[in-house]
């Protein structure tokens, strides 16, 4: 199995370390790599798109042919995983900064997401979160978004206070916060099994 | 929100944003409308100034910290990171800037210096720190002090990429080296790494005043203790191959060239000051470095995002300088 780790900028290798724990755990023969080639995103199993900044990564995907292979990824039932600037990717609608700041959505979930939405990095935290099918998990967010709302179709996975922080579409997942900063493996083991 | 499940400022929360910034670009902006410049070209983060190094440079006198106004400004026009430069060891300008709400500070090299003998101890605070560093014991100093990024010092408003190089390469080389040295080693080099917290307990010395090896010399900090943390460090250094905080390249950038350059010799992104607003045509300069960036193993992206920029800003030799910025904050 292969996973691609987009790697326009964030933490990339954060994610591929994650990827490559989270198989040695399972004993699944793969590997994971950081990847800019939209022929590599085509020969992949599964995706993950990371955190990073939103409206860095938002137009550089689109310049390079990387945006259309995720969206072809996403459309073959090939697993989609978006992590903080990634779960804001991930989504159909954006809020006022996004639209401000004229960052292209994949449009993949019909989720609604808030950029910033806890605030600055001096409101940056971790907590312990609930998760479903996880499990308790530290949740890092750092200048994360949120999910306001998600339609019919999408699994609320988790949530914080009136916020929901971690979602599911079918074979897409989006995550406001950092699971690739703990060391704890097991959503990247959740998101690989998806793709067995 | 329940407030007491929620942990702020912790290393973690402080490291990790940093590593949100990796593979891109942080650009020195002196008002709303360059920053909003930098935020469409695709930097990662703006740096908020009051001038670009190369006018602090030329205009001499001291440099401080930027006008709150002038960053509260920047801070509302974009929705990126907004870092803000506060001088060596000046504690209050870092806590106004960390209760003005700035994302990270930087306690910079290119202000002047407000304490002769001490960093800030930056475990100290919620808001995360970036220190700039010539060499690997620098980079050591300012991690343990609890800086969550660093960047070279390079010669900042000179648009001269030379410094930029050799401080990573003497990083570079001397974690090879420390890859291979035994704990004996790597204890040896912590306590000559601690050699400048002594520098105030060894003017008062000099006084007639008797200091015992337990009394504290920074802060709450006995020279043990500062040894001890150092060669943690310097273990975990030892261990990942690498500095344990994200490391980006800072002062001299100037072109797309040295920026894919900087990313080439091992530097996680880069922070371009004067090189954008000081070159001909800023919105262009800031987008071809923001690709360099990205696509810095690409020679052929580097060329043509190079092709027709118009003037880089105008450079100066080392060599000719009055004053060293990088000479400051051991």
């Amino acid at each position: 199995m292969r996973v691609a780790v987009i790697a326009v900028q964030g933490a990339v290798s954060e994610h591929v370390e994650a990827v490559e724990r989270a198989m040695e755990r399972m004993g699944v023969d793969g590997r994971a790599i950081a990847t800019l080639k939209p022929e590599e995103v085509r020969e992949s199993d599964a995706i993950i798109l990371p955190g990073g900044e939103s409206t860095t990564i938002g137009k550089l995907i689109w310049k390079n042919g990387i945006a259309e292979e995720i969206i072809r990824a996403a459309n073959d039932g090939r697993p989609v995983m978006g992590t903080c600037a990634g779960c804001i990717l991930m989504a159909k609608h954006g809020d006022e900064q996004i639209e401000r700041t004229g960052t292209r959505l994949l449009g993949l979930m019909n989720i609604w997401v808030k950029r910033n939405a806890f605030g600055r990095q001096r409101e940056s935290f971790q907590t312990m979160l609930k998760i479903k099918h996880i499990g308790d998990f530290e949740g890092v967010f750092i200048r994360a978004p949120a999910i306001l709302k998600a339609g019919e179709e999408v699994e609320v996975l988790s949530t914080l206070e009136e916020y929901i922080v971690g979602a599911k579409q079918n074979n897409m997942l989006a995550l406001a916060f950092h699971p690739e900063l703990t060391g704890d493996t097991r959503i990247h083991e959740y998101f690989i099994r998806m793709a067995l | 929100m329940d407030i007491e499940k929620l942990r702020f400022g912790t290393e973690l929360i402080k490291r990790g944003f940093a590593k949100m910034q990796k593979g891109g670009v942080i650009m020195d902006v002196t008002n709303s409308q360059q920053a909003e410049v930098a935020e469409q070209a695709g930097a990662v983060a703006v740096m908020a100034l009051h001038r670009v190094p190369a006018d602090i440079r030329a205009e001499g006198g001291v440099a401080r910290m930027a006008d709150p106004r002038k960053i509260e400004e920047i801070m509302d026009a974009v929705t990126i990171p907004v870092m803000a430069k506060c001088r060596i060891g000046h504690i209050l300008e870092a806590r106004a800037l960390e209760a003005l709400g700035v994302d990270m500070v930087d306690e910079s090299e290119v202000l002047t210096p407000a304490d002769v003998f001490f960093h800030i101890d930056k475990r100290e605070f919620v808001v995360p720190f970036v220190c700039g560093a010539r060499s690997l014991g620098e980079a050591v100093r300012r991690i343990w002090e609890g800086a969550a990024m660093i960047r070279t010092k390079g010669e900042a408003g000179t648009g001269n990429v030379v410094e930029a190089v050799r401080h990573m390469r003497l990083m570079n080389y001397a974690i090879e080296r420390v890859k291979e040295m035994d704990e004996g080693e790597i204890s040896q080099l912590a306590q000559k790494y601690a050699m400048p917290y002594r520098r105030l307990a060894d003017a008062i010395k000099d006084e007639g005043i008797k200091i015992d090896d337990d009394d504290p010399i920074f802060g709450k900090y006995s020279l043990e203790e500062i040894v001890k943390g150092l060669t943690e460090v310097l273990k975990e250094v030892k261990d990942m191959g690498r500095l344990p905080v994200v490391n980006f390249a800072a002062g001299g950038i100037a072109t797309p060239a040295d920026a894919a350059f900087m990313m080439m010799l091992g530097s996680d992104g880069v922070f371009v000051g004067s090189g954008i607003f000081k070159s001909s045509n800023p919105p262009e300069y800031a987008r071809a470095i923001v690709e360099a960036v990205e696509n810095w193993e690409k020679a052929d992206v580097v060329a043509e995002v190079s092709k027709g920029l118009g003037e880089a800003m105008k450079g100066q030799e080392i060599d000719k300088l009055e004053e060293k910025l990088q000479t400051r904050g051991l």
